[in-house]
């Protein structure tokens, strides 16, 4: 064909998604199908377990949270044409920051635990995303790779500290529990129906660090800055803005999201720091940026996703114990493969379809639309 | 220390260093035609799984490892239709390969052998053993000399050979072949191998296709070499350690040996280091000599200690004009 005509702004946007998430799930099922289970039924009980019950959302809600704050941290810096794939060792040493925190304030209050641990867990993020920030900036080594080498030594330095420094007396490599009092309250505290489930306080922040993103990158001198930067770095250095600057500022602001993980998570639920308790999270987070094309409203949604299949698939393991829940990593994955890396795969055929209903030629060729 | 626990040392850090080696050779394929590969990881824990299971079903090691390098090349296919014809994030690519293996091997692992993510313990026959060079045991009577040739040469697996073998093998292959060359071309600049008439997608696809077949050998080695069975994530961040040691390497085979070698050594040093008393530092937790390949790379990429120049053309899709 010749000219392509444009996509219209809702397809690229919502029905290519929508199709290759639509794709994952179907190849998941097939992977139930091989091991000889019915795959509707087990995509019954995923959906079920999330969104059946006030139990079910709240988890749904609580592990979204986790994945706002994790893709935040991806999305902040991929404005500014750089790829922090070091969130899971950010919150990792967030969690450090965190629960040092909120296990000296635990006998004062929990609103001094809340924000005493935010404020720490977001420093540790920060200063754990700093580093590599600058190393790019100022020593130009490849962000990527530092992020990843960072997430190892976040794991090391880590288990080193919850082996050997703060360890609870006669536990194993894990920390003391808060104290009652300190202990942040649970959104079913107020709501019944979200009885059961360990949805906080800090669900608030997440949505909170949604609208201030969206003010910060679309709103705001430095959001300029960054957006800039990652379209074109060069324009960007003739207008005199300095890279080495907005790639510091905004990793920094990266971290502190990621380290908003550790307030959730070990803070609000676990209440204690065990080790690897971001549980790959981090990685996550890089899905649901690129699910939500880094766009606030985007993510929300990417980060409900994830949040869904995370508690549908612990339901799954309750329901069908034929089906290992492990089902919920395989279609994460294939999620991260068809929006992440393969996110043009459906826009040639795209292309044809809406070049026919725009403009129809009497000899289009008939391609399968039947594909998903 | 006495020569026999140095040469043991050695020796162990041999087995440790293997994988790595091999998962080196193969991110240096897919890197140096400009494909960045942080799915080694994945493609290695991939064929971990399938080696075990393939072998365990059939008893044949040989098709296990058969199997091992299918699965990896077939992982390695999807993240070359991800980065070359689809364009896509490489980096993204790599990380769903990784989930996708994790996922996999444990949900198959689970529905298939029912034994909580594990395949079934092989039998010494169903295994690679250790091949006995001849008269080991009668030269290894002699001090260090034949400690040496029984202890740290003889006595591994034919994939420990074959990964040795593999390092003058790829150099030769870059270096010396017009494959090589042109790989490395493709990396730095595909744009003059566009000019010149070769197909640079094509170029790709055999680097990533060598890359898939080593990681395969890579995974085997873990579940049918060193250990008997598969378990869940075994692989644990050795392909990011064989990423770090390739670039520390600078992208070059030789070193990328030497460079898993010391890796190695950091490894199996581990359990001796614990608890001993350095002069002037004190005792040193495992922790830090874990984390030291990490920091060695962070060190030198960030050209405090030479510099690493990756290939130019690396992480960017390559398009055609049209």
């Amino acid at each position: 064909m010749s000219a392509r005509q444009p996509l219209p702004n809702w397809v690229t946007i919502v029905l290519m998604p929508a199709l290759n998430v639509l794709l994952a799930f179907i190849i998941g099922g097939l992977a139930v199908a091989i091991i000889g289970e019915n795959p509707l039924t087990a995509m019954w009980a995923l959906f079920y377990g999330a969104f059946g019950t006030g139990m079910g959302w709240g988890f749904t809600l609580h592990y979204a949270t986790n994945f706002i704050f994790t893709g935040l941290a991806v999305a902040i810096v991929f404005k500014a044409g750089m790829f922090n794939i070091g969130g899971e060792g950010q919150a990792y040493v967030a969690g450090l920051g965190a629960i040092m925190v909120a296990l000296w304030l635990d006998q004062t209050h929990w609103v001094f635990v809340l924000f005493g641990s935010t404020i720490a867990a977001m420093m540790m993020g920060s200063l754990w995303a700093i580093i590599p920030a600058w190393l790019q900036a100022k020593r130009g080594s490849h962000i990527v790779i530092t992020t990843i080498m960072f997430n190892f030594i976040a794991s090391a330095f880590m288990s080193y500290m919850l082996a050997q420094v703060i360890t609870a007396p006669g536990a194993n490599a894990e920390t003391r529990t808060i104290a009652e009092q300190g202990r942040l309250p649970l959104l079913s505290d107020w709501f019944d129906a979200f009885q059961y489930s360990p949805l906080n306080i800090t669900f608030f922040f997440g949505i909170a660090a949604l609208i201030f993103t969206y003010v910060l990158i679309w709103r705001t001198k430095l959001g300029y800055k960054i957006r800039t930067l990652g379209a074109n770095p060069e324009a960007a250095r003739y207008a005199g803005i300095s890279a080495v600057y907005v790639i510091i500022i905004s990793m920094a602001i990266a971290g502190a999201m990621a380290g908003l993980m550790a307030v959730n998570e070990a803070v609000g639920v676990q209440k204690r720091l065990v080790v690897g308790y971001v549980h790959g999270f981090g990685f996550v987070g890089i899905a649901v940026a690129f699910m939500g094309r880094s766009h606030p409203v985007g993510i929300a949604l990417a980060a409900l996703l994830f949040g869904a299949l995370y508690q549908g698939g612990q339901e799954l393991a309750f329901e069908l114990p034929a089906v290992p829940s492990d089902l919920v990593v395989v279609i994460q994955a294939l999620v991260i493969l068809f929006t992440g890396a393969m996110g043009e795969m459906f826009r040639p055929l795209l292309e044809r379809i809406f070049a026919r209903r725009v403009n129809p030629a009497p000899e289009a060729p008939t391609t399968a639309e039947t594909e998903a | 220390m006495s020569p026999t626990d140095i040469i043991l040392l050695l020796d162990s850090s041999v087995r440790f260093a293997v994988p790595l080696m091999l998962a080196a050779l193969a991110g240096l394929y897919s890197e140096r035609s400009g494909i960045v590969d942080i799915g080694l990881e994945g493609k290695m824990l991939g064929g971990a799984f399938a080696a075990a299971a393939t072998a365990a079903v059939t008893g044949s090691v040989w098709l296990g490892l058969a199997a091992a390098m299918g699965v990896s090349v077939v992982m390695s296919m999807i993240h070359a239709l991800a980065s070359i014809n689809f364009r896509g994030n490489q980096i993204i690519s790599g990380v769903a390969l990784n989930f996708l293996a994790a996922g996999f091997t444990v949900f198959l692992g689970h529905a298939w052998f029912r034994r909580g993510g594990t395949t079934p313990n092989l039998r010494p026959d169903e295994r690679f053993s250790n091949i006995e060079l001849p008269f080991a045991a009668e030269i290894g009577q002699v001090p260090i000399v034949g400690e040496i040739y029984q202890q740290l040469l003889s006595g591994h697996s034919i994939i420990v050979y074959f990964a040795f073998l593999m390092v003058p093998v790829t150099a030769f292959v870059l270096y010396r072949t017009r494959f090589g060359l042109r790989l490395r071309a493709v990396g730095e600049n595909p744009k003059a191998l566009d000019t010149a008439g070769i197909s640079v997608a094509l170029l790709r696809y055999r680097a990533l296709v060598v890359t898939g077949l080593l990681c395969g050998v890579a995974g085997a080695f873990l579940s049918t070499a060193q250990g008997a069975n598969f378990s869940e994530n075994m692989t644990s961040g050795r392909g990011f350690i064989a990423l770090a040691a390739l670039i520390f390497a600078k992208w070059r085979p030789w070193q990328a040996m030497w460079t898993c070698l010391l890796f190695g050594v950091l490894s199996a040093s581990q359990i001796r280091l614990q608890g001993v008393e350095f002069p002037m530092i004190g005792e040193v937790p495992v922790q830090a000599i874990q984390a030291l390949p990490y920091i060695l790379t962070v060190v030198l990429l960030a050209g405090f200690i030479g510099r690493a120049n990756p290939p130019k053309a690396i992480g960017q899709p390559y398009i055609k004009e049209r």
